[in-house]
């Protein structure tokens, strides 16, 4: 294993007692607790680590932080793989292991790279142009295009760990710990107030955490230290580290991703959750998201060893790290002298190229008093790279107006470039909440403008172009105080006195795309604003060439901003590209809108515990245990579990359904009829709203009576049918489809509350408070007789009615009503006792020949007697009279929901598809369900259809196949023979019936 | 009119990379608007990109205008989840998606521009017998229309999809696929369309926002916008989520609501699913993009809106179907997630319609399914538009329908559980 | 993600609502009274503006009661809610300005 060659002498914040092995591409590299995997690798002078998106072009680490557009990984292996992580935010624990992506068969030498060479015919939208030809050979085309893109590999094995997510309300958010956040958090803290504090960071402090400098006479990192030790202390403030806040939605609803122990290791986390997803309602805002700094484009800035000038100081304040031994800054500001600062400090060689025509000031002061070497007015024109290394730069003179270069060229040797281009805030959230932007000519950046009036958010520090400590944690201190006033906490928090070194910045000059020595686009170098997809100036350039010049069209043809970074470091420099090109100021370019998530944010964590056994509740009915015993083949009705047939030993499903359906009629057999849906109305107008809610009338019901009815939609449309009984004076039982009662109970409280609200009904949903067995059969009178007290005659009990009394020792509602045609009781018990009244009922049932049977019997038997089952044998297109069942629809009544669209023009029309009965020719054919009537059979499609099969079954009982047609005019048709071809090309003649296959 | 561009193709773009690609010319041109065309299409999106071109190209009407309140192909058209398919159930339907399907198949070489139209094949899974009822239906109703369709078994999905979770929440009992499915580059056909028709004529104005209708006599005579009067002897809205706005303006309502519709897409990744994956009962839709990217659409919700948000809720609602079909997708990321406007009516079928107004033709009402459509939409809304009557293709889609009861309720006949 | 102030349940997130579009939308006394095109109007004709919309929602996952909402379609804004049995509440001249 080697050295550490670039590890400085202070600890900074790495834990230098812990150090951590790693592998990367296979070797074996040494860390120390704190690092990132960034921060290690650069430690241990690795620049080279993957290759990029389009042109396979070596790329290295470019940030200290989230907005990295280069240094993606394929972190660890196998289930526990993750593609595209960031290097600069994967935190290094002991065994970690990651790999270089898109580069075959390695980050040094690839393959790949093949498409550099071809780049000058590959600009941007270059597959708009061409692949065309011939057109049946793109999609070979593509699969190759397929392979090239991509970067990392998914995982192909199902995640090993699980994800938490949890809700949670707070007064006062503060978002982004560093100097502002923490003096909001703070100062929101001391009014008492719900607070919580989240950073994206291992670490609260922010940019503190990259500096070296005192604060009240103590190193920085010390201040930030006492800082949180202070909120630590406060019982009613949360503090969230590794916490990513993604996404802020209406109403300060904000979602934070926090990484929960990923940061130990995959293998040593499994039992804890990965991430947690916080959902947060907050009634305050305050966002004290930073800035991020913004590159300067040069020729080939893309290379290993470039990277922004805070990342640097990043490495060595924050990490210990000095990534090169010879160092450049680029610069058109002041801000990036720090970074030389600390270069020299560290003992490094370093000289700073500043565009600036003549730069001077303070910070310009301190170099030169510090020895460092400066260029002003040049930039660089060229670098040298080799063997995963930066070798060298080349700089020239800028013209006056900055866009060409001058004078000779200067070569200068150089491994490590500091690059700045100023400093962009952090606004995405702001964005995202619907607040406005406005570009700020004087920080030339977007700054946050008008909140929406939904989310009313406080700004501090830099993310609002405050760039100087002292003054961010006085912003800070002022955002929390009004955050927790408007919050409703009024009292007066106590501010802090903050002393710490005061900084002036001279103004910097205000270019980003910096000239080569061939104009820009062309000659062998390439101008990079998009690290991440590999997007140059160029390709700006040609697309304002040919005319996508909106930036949203830029956007889309260039892929700038589309990478995983969403452009971080790339938006705004390809706006002012696009600004030098069409010569207009950026406000009028318009920025585009910035989505979440602030960070792509794990599925699995979006999802939480809501998957496997729990991603939607599964129903289950009292008799589910017994059902399980009899190893029930179940079918997903709704969120129900139902019996689908009850397999005797290996039979199968025919052999079962077959079976039961004989059985039911020749002695008797038990459903379980628990799902269906159950309302209970009681009140005095229950009656009225009956008579609008079902075609029938409902006036002469009498109590302990029940009756069939059909509900319609506005439209006239069957979408639910049922039996409803009265039970007492101003109480009925209404029953609805499994799948259909929510639908109905909505329904009902619709009318009653938004249009008939004089009318007095109170309607409850007791669908689970009743376990449901239907007996049904020739023995069904004699196996309940055995259990009930009931008399069950026919003049004391007929048909239709519903008599009250105990079953099996519980109190029951039996409803003498059936499904199935045969003599048939329907059990109601408390569901408690469901189970209990089943086995009973299965227990006496022996004796009789009794068998249970699922909804697959059930469906044949029905169909047997011509009853339809709404959703199968209706699709929201049929009304009563198209299903033969005029008879169902009350002459008398004035009105009934639906009624009125009867005499619309369509709905009145001859013709309509109607509801028959099948028979094929063919007795031993099972139509499948589906499959269509033609008026004319023809030797290949298309075919005229007069409609679909909507049920189709073997039935044991009628002795051949029946089914159930909606065909056009079917009415009419009844007696033809006709034609069902199917999709094997084969065809079966049918014969149209009435629906009714079993005449007693 | 502009000098004739230049084809694109292999050749050109090696000759144009000696010059360093100097030498391409703009896509469309940037014209002011003329006093008077005859013929105004509202909306710069693929379908009213595509109405002027074959208004252009097949009806020989070439004084044609789009005008386009932001920037062409800005609305759904580059907002969508790129899905292509012609599996409807209902012969209008069948009619004018497969009308589309066949545009699509030629559309790269008839435009000279790559639309990326890509048939990987679509897949529709059943999770249920119910489901199993409605492709079996939809299935056969789509062959006998002469359509592509097949019936695939869970082992055939698996065998496609080799990820999949066959035994999730609701095990999958079978599928129907559509060879011909697939996706295309959205943005590509909106730019494509608006290169071919402005090659013909057509003057593509962007930054131009129709502000009201001039109409005399119940007749339209042209559009107030932004830059000023239009006269137009002919206009075509086909503007999507703000249609009922311009309805309100030309004085009349529409049978549609506008709500949010969101999608999103995960960080990209190597090839790991090939074929386009629909799940209507548990609500994932998947297909992978050749960038890489996971391209997943969300439901809409369920209330008015022009804002282009929609709620977290709804995401999550998206992915938790995702993760539990494709449970190996967990650890992937979501990237980006956005929402834009669709217009949706009762019977989620489009309206392609004369209106009140005499000359004036809307073409909306496409929800959430509307790019697939797009070539098809053009190529009978441009008929129509020339006609004065409506094609026979978009004949059922008029607005009357409503008013009869003719619906061609394709959200009634896959919806409705039992 | 709204915060809707339930009539009878107060703030309430958003997830526990169901939208049911269009407000003030009467179901005719005698629908025979409507032809054709008034009854296709009454079931499916909507004004759908973009801007001042009132609407409908239900507390389902709450109280299941029904009520009306005042939101601006452009921006999603709530502007007020009341009980179907309450008048429509004004809004100042400023809130129903529409948007630019």
């Amino acid at each position: 294993m080697k050295k550490q060659v670039n590890r400085l002498e202070h600890n900074a914040r790495l834990n230098r007692r812990k150090s951590i092995r790693f592998w990367f591409d296979n070797r074996v590299y040494e860390g120390y607790e704190g690092d990132t995997l960034a921060s290690a690798l650069l430690a241990n002078d690795v620049h080279l680590v993957g290759r990029s998106f389009k042109y396979h072009r070596p790329r290295g680490i470019y940030t200290a932080g989230s907005e990295e557009p280069n240094a993606l990984v394929q972190l660890e292996e196998k289930a526990y793989t993750e593609p595209n992580r960031r290097a600069t935010e994967v935190e290094l624990y002991e065994g970690l292991i990651a790999h270089s992506q898109n580069c075959w068969p390695s980050r040094r030498f690839d393959l790949g790279a093949v498409n550099s060479w071809f780049s000058r015919i590959l600009p941007a939208g270059f597959y708009y142009k061409t692949f065309m030809w011939p057109a049946s050979f793109w999609m070979t085309y593509e699969k190759y295009i397929r392979k090239a893109a991509g970067l990392g590999h998914s995982p192909t094995e199902p995640d090993p760990h699980f994800y938490d997510k949890t809700y949670t309300h707070c007064d006062v958010l503060v978002i982004g710990g560093g100097p502002a956040g923490i003096e909001a958090a703070i100062a929101a803290g001391q009014t008492g107030c719900r607070v919580i504090l989240a950073d994206e960071k291992s670490e609260f402090g922010g940019m503190l955490l990259s500096e070296n400098i005192l604060i009240n006479g103590m190193p920085c990192h010390d201040w930030v230290d006492n800082r949180i030790d202070r909120l630590k202390a406060m019982s009613n403030v949360v503090l969230l580290n590794r916490t990513t806040v993604t996404g802020y939605y209406d109403y300060n609803f904000l979602v934070a991703n926090q990484r929960v122990s990923e940061h130990l290791g995959p293998r040593i986390s499994v039992n804890s959750p990965k991430e947690r997803l916080w959902k947060i309602r907050t009634k305050q805002v305050v966002m004290a998201t930073g800035a991020i700094e913004r590159p300067l484009v040069f020729a080939d800035n893309d290379r290993p060893g470039i990277m922004l000038a805070s990342a640097i100081r990043s490495y060595i304040n924050r990490y210990s790290t000095l990534p090169g031994k010879n160092c450049v800054i680029l610069t058109n500001n002041d801000s990036a002298y720090h970074a030389a600062l600390d270069i020299a400090d560290e003992g490094g060689q370093v000289g700073i190229i500043d565009i600036r025509t003549n730069p001077n000031g303070a910070m310009v002061e301190s170099a030169v008093s510090r020895g460092i070497w400066i260029l002003a007015n040049n930039a660089i024109t060229g670098v040298g790279y080799s063997r995963g290394r930066l070798r060298y730069i080349e700089a020239m003179e800028l013209s006056d107006d900055g866009l060409k270069v001058v004078g000779t060229k200067q070569r200068m040797l150089c491994d490590l470039v500091g690059v700045s281009g100023g400093w962009n805030p952090t606004v995405h959230l702001f964005s995202q909440s619907k607040g406005k932007l406005r570009f700020d000519e004087n920080h030339h950046c977007f700054l946050a403008d008008q909140p929406s009036p939904n989310n009313p958010a406080v700004l501090a520090g830099s993310c609002r172009a405050t760039w100087f400590p002292k003054e961010c944690m006085r912003e800070g201190h002022e955002a929390g105080c009004e955050a927790a006033k408007c919050a409703g906490f009024d009292a007066f928090p106590e501010t802090d006195e903050i002393k710490t070194v005061q900084l002036e910045y001279a103004p910097q000059r205000p270019l980003w795309i910096l000239p080569g020595s061939h104009p820009i686009g062309q000659g062998r170098t390439k101008h990079f604003h998009e690290l991440h997809n590999d997007a140059t100036i160029g390709d700006i350039q040609l697309a304002v060439r040919e005319g996508y010049e909106s930036v949203e069209h830029l956007k889309r043809y260039t892929t700038t901003g589309m990478g995983t970074d969403q452009g971080k470091t790339s938006n705004l420099n390809a706006l002012a590209a696009l600004s030098e090109i069409r010569s207009l100021p950026i406000p009028d370019l318009g920025v585009t809108t910035f989505r979440p998530p602030y960070t792509p944010l794990t599925m699995g964590s979006i999802v939480g515990h809501d998957c496997g056994e729990l991603f939607l509740q599964i129903r289950k009915t009292p008799m589910h245990p017994w059902h399980d015993q009899a190893h029930a083949v179940y079918e997903d009705v709704g969120d129900w579990k139902r019996p689908r047939y009850f397999p005797l030993g290996n039979e199968t499903m025919h052999a079962a359904v077959q079976r039961e359906c004989r059985q039911v009629r020749q002695s008797g057999g038990l459903l379980d009829a628990s799902t269906l849906g159950k309302i209970d109305l009681q009140g005095r107008d229950t009656r009225r709203l009956l008579n609008m809610l079902y075609t029938n009338a409902w006036d002469k019901l009498q109590i302990g009576r029940c009756r069939y009815g059909l509900m319609l939609n506005e439209h006239g449309m069957v979408f639910d049918d049922g039996v409803t009984t009265r039970i007492g004076e101003d109480h009925y039982h209404m029953t609805t489809t499994t799948g259909g009662a929510a639908r109905v109970m909505s329904w009902i409280e619709e009318w009653l509350q938004t249009e008939w609200p004089e009318l007095e009904v109170y309607a409850t949903s007791v669908t689970e408070q009743w376990a449901v067995a239907s007996l049904n059969g020739p023995n069904a009178a004699a196996v309940l007789q055995e259990l009930t007290d009931i008399p069950l005659d026919e003049e004391s009990f007929p048909f239709m009615s519903m008599r009250e009394g105990k079953v099996a020792g519980i109190p029951a509602r039996v409803f003498r009503i059936s499904f199935t045609g045969e003599l048939s009781y329907e059990i109601n018990v408390p569901a408690r006792h469901g189970l209990v009244l089943w086995e009973q009922l299965t227990e006496t049932g022996r004796k009789y020949d009794i068998c249970p049977y699922g909804t697959e019997s059930m469906h044949v038997l029905r169909a047997e007697k011509g009853f339809i089952i709404v959703g199968q044998d209706t699709d929201g297109t049929v009304t009563p009279m198209d299903l033969g069942m005029g008879w169902l629809v009350s002459r008398k009544k004035q009105d009934f929901l639906g009624k009125r669209s009867f005499d619309r023009t369509d709905t009145s029309r001859s013709g309509r598809k109607q509801l028959v009965g099948l028979l094929t020719e063919n007795p031993e054919f099972v139509l499948p369900e589906g499959a269509h009537v033609v008026s004319e059979l023809k030797a290949s499609p298309p075919m005229d259809m007069l409609g679909h099969i909507t049920s189709s079954y073997m039935s044991p009982n009628v002795g051949r196949s029946i089914a159930m047609a909606l065909l056009k005019d079917g009415f009419n048709l009844k007696g033809q023979t006709l034609d069902v071809p199917l999709m094997n090309g084969t065809s079966q003649r049918v014969n149209v019936t009435d629906p009714s296959f079993l005449t007693d | 009119m502009a000098a004739k561009p230049k084809r694109y193709s292999i050749f050109s773009l090696a000759r144009n990379a000696l010059s360093y690609h100097q030498g391409w010319q703009r896509a469309w041109r940037d014209p002011d608007p003329k006093s008077d065309y005859e013929v105004v299409i509202v909306g710069g999106g693929g379908h009213g990109l595509a109405t002027a071109y074959y208004l252009a190209r097949e009806c020989g009407i070439r004084d044609v205008a789009v005008v386009e309140k932001g920037w062409l192909g800005g609305g759904n058209t580059g907002r969508n989840t790129t899905i292509v398919r012609s599996n409807y159930l209902w012969n209008e339907s069948a009619g004018l998606y497969e009308h589309a399907m066949k545009l699509w198949e030629g559309m790269s070489s008839d435009l000279n521009y790559n639309v990326m139209f890509s048939q990987r094949g679509l897949l529709h899974l059943a999770h249920s017998v119910h489901d199993m009822q409605e492709i079996g239906r939809r299935g056969n109703a789509i062959y006998l229309n002469g359509i592509d369709s097949e019936f695939v078994t869970p082992e055939q999905v698996r065998e496609m999809v080799p990820f999949i979770n066959l035994d999730c929440r609701y095990p999958i009992h079978g599928a129907l696929l559509q060879r011909r499915g697939g996706t295309a580059r959205h943005d590509a056909v909106a730019w494509g369309y608006a290169r071919a028709a402005d090659n013909l004529g057509v003057d593509i104005i962007q930054n131009c926002e129709v502000t009201g209708f001039q109409i005399e006599d119940n007749t339209i005579r042209g559009v107030e916008t932004t830059r000023g009067r239009i006269g137009a002897g002919k206009v075509g809205c086909v503007v999507a989520g703000h249609c009922s706005v311009l309805a309100e303006m030309a004085g009349f309502r529409l049978p549609v609501e506008s709500f949010p519709l969101q999608a999103l897409v995960s960080e990209p990744v190597k090839p790991i699913i090939d074929c386009v994956v629909m799940s209507g009962a548990i609500h994932a839709y998947i297909s992978q993009s050749d960038k890489g990217e996971l391209v997943i659409g969300a439901g809409s919700d369920a209330y008015v809106s022009y804002s282009q948000h929609g709620g977290f809720d709804t995401i999550e609602h998206t992915v938790g179907p995702i993760v539990e079909l494709y449970p190996i997708f967990s650890r992937l990321k979501m990237l980006r997630q956005w929402g834009g406007v669709v217009d949706v009516t009762v019977d989620r079928s489009p309206l392609i319609s004369k209106t009140p107004v005499n000359n004036l033709f809307f073409n909306c009402g496409w929800g959430t399914g509307g790019f697939k459509a797009t070539p098809g939409s053009g190529h009978v809304f441009a008929h129509s538009i020339k006609n004065g009557n409506m094609h026979p293709i978009a004949e059922p889609f008029s607005i009357n329908r409503f008013n009869a009861g003719a619906l061609i309720d394709e959200g009634a006949a896959a919806a409705v559980a039992h | 993600m709204f915060l809707i102030k339930c009539p009878w349940c107060g703030y309430r997130d958003q997830t526990e609502f169901s939208a049911q579009g269009e407000a003030h939308i009467v179901r005719p006394e005698d629908p025979y009274q409507l032809d054709e095109e008034q009854w296709g109007d009454y079931l499916f004709f909507r004004k759908n503006p973009k801007g001042i919309h009132h609407e409908r929602w239900v507390h389902s996952h709450g109280c299941r009661r029904w009520f009306n909402v005042i939101r601006d379609t452009a921006t999603d804004h709530i502007h007020a809610t009341y009980r179907p049995d309450e008048p429509i509440p004004e809004l100042s001249s400023e809130e129903t300005s529409k948007p630019a």
